[in-house]
């Protein structure tokens, strides 16, 4: 196979463009779907409940991209990875949503890439940075372990592609608190330092489990459609439990990060982190809009 | 032409498993046509599966080669893909490649989805010696679908597809 460049070698002319890469050419996750909006359900406040959840996986997504070439070992580096592209597929799911729910029609990278930090929707926990390992296994262990609890309900929801997106989600997630879980234990009931480490890793997340459980207006005007938040609590409770009394570990007794006048990810109001991570995520986009890739 | 369609449609591989049909992926929901007009319907593995980009520009390509000018890909999300729904033949050229095939899907209960630390795993059998005494190296492997497991017996590293 004889190729003037490497770039002939892996691009290819298609009737639909040029595609240069594995994986890309690709636009419209949901084509096909029927996204119509069910009677009675206000499609501006669906295109927003998708933007959280959606927002939640695109974040939290991003913070494990960054530790890809970081990671303790080959095969943690892979788990974080394909964590990464699960939630990224499920964000690209849910934004897509809510360009078709409220009749927008803006796509996945519109929202992604050109919505300005108080327009992310994302709980906190979402974009902080991660000390080390043990402080991002405490987190994704929080983060999994709550997001299966609201997926799993969210199946049953009155808008058939929000539940279809969580039927195949919980799936995912499941694995994803999995293999948290199994590194929580490992860590807590490891050496010394691992337990530590990992202490001070459920220290820094444990201030940023309240507003999980906190519901938004468009949640309670959502009823039927979305899950509710406090409805998610008894069952998060019990799960982490269950992984910290394996890992011989309590959960910290710590204040919860309180928001800016009552205000946090929900309502657009974000860390110092997230700015950054914005920043990074968003400067392509934005120095060439309209460039595909 | 519907057959042909059928035929092409079914017999796409799959860019990261390419002995693996669509057909034996089960990821092929239905094909339909409307003079040179081609629905195929397909249902992805797993949502971020990069995949499905690939298996969209090769189904429209081979089709549009067999005369079929007008070709569409439509998103099936639900019921969401299983690994139940890879064929018999899929499961024999999985092991045949090496790759453990995945053995049955954990059955879907009401209520709170319980953590696998308090559960067994699957029984995988090693692919190059057929033992079952097998160990698991590693929850992840190169892509989503997949996870590391090694032989005792037989001492061979081999993938094999998780059961989902």
């Amino acid at each position: 196979m004889g190729f003037d460049t490497a770039y002939e070698a892996i691009s290819e002319e298609t009737d639909s463009g040029h595609r240069w890469a594995f994986g890309t050419g690709f636009s419209d996750p949901l084509a096909g779907v029927d996204t119509s909006v069910p009677a009675g359900v206000d499609g501006g406040d669906l295109a927003t409940y998708c933007l959280m959840l959606g927002d939640d996986a695109l974040i939290m997504s991003h913070r494990l991209q960054q530790w890809l070439t970081r990671a303790p070992e080959l095969e943690e580096e892979t788990a974080l990875a394909n964590i990464a592209l699960d939630l990224l597929g499920q964000a690209r799911l849910l934004l897509t949503r809510a360009g078709t729910a409220d009749g927008s029609n803006r796509t996945e990278d519109d929202y992604a890439f050109f919505r300005t930090e108080r327009e992310f929707r994302n709980v906190r926990l979402a974009e902080v940075t991660d000390a080390d390992f043990a402080g991002l296994v405490a987190r994704l262990l929080v983060f999994s372990t709550w997001r299966l609890a609201l997926l799993l309900r969210l199946q049953d929801s009155a808008d058939p592609v929000l539940a279809a997106v969580a039927e195949a989600g919980v799936k995912e997630i499941t694995y994803h608190r999995d293999y948290a879980a199994q590194w929580t234990i490992r860590l807590g009931d490891g050496t010394d330092y691992s337990r530590q480490r990992l202490e001070a890793g459920l220290a820094a997340v444990a201030p940023l489990v309240a507003e999980l459980f906190v519901p938004s207006a468009v949640e309670e005007r959502l009823t039927g459609v979305a899950a509710g938040p406090a409805d998610l609590r008894p069952e998060f409770d019990v799960v982490i439990a269950q992984v910290l009394a394996e890992a011989r570990l309590d959960w910290p007794a710590v204040a919860g990060l309180a928001g800016v006048s009552g205000q946090a990810g929900r309502d657009g109001v974000h860390t110092e982190a997230m700015g950054y991570l914005l920043a990074e995520l968003q400067s392509v986009a934005r120095a060439m809009p309209g460039a595909t890739w | 032409m519907l057959v042909r369609a059928r035929q092409i449609a079914q017999s796409v591989p799959d860019p990261e498993l390419p002995m693996m049909t669509l057909a034996d992926l089960g990821i092929l929901r239905d094909v339909a046509v409307t003079g040179t007009h081609v629905v195929v319907s397909l249902t992805p593995t797993y949502s971020g599966c990069p995949a499905i980009a690939e298996i969209r520009a090769e189904l429209a390509s081979q089709l549009a080669a067999a005369g079929f000018a007008d070709v569409e890909v439509r998103t099936v999300l639900s019921p969401p893909w299983t690994s139940d729904f890879i064929s018999p033949e899929g499961r024999r050229k999985l092991a045949a490649a090496g790759i453990a095939p995945p053995v049955s899907r954990h059955e879907k209960t009401a209520g709170p989805v319980p953590l696998t630390l308090f559960a067994r795993g699957p029984q995988v059998h090693c692919p190059a010696c057929g033992s079952a005494d097998t160990v698991r190296t590693a929850a992840f492997s190169g892509t989503a679908c997949k996870d590391l497991y090694r032989c005792r017996a037989c001492a061979e590293p081999f993938e094999h597809v998780k059961e989902i």
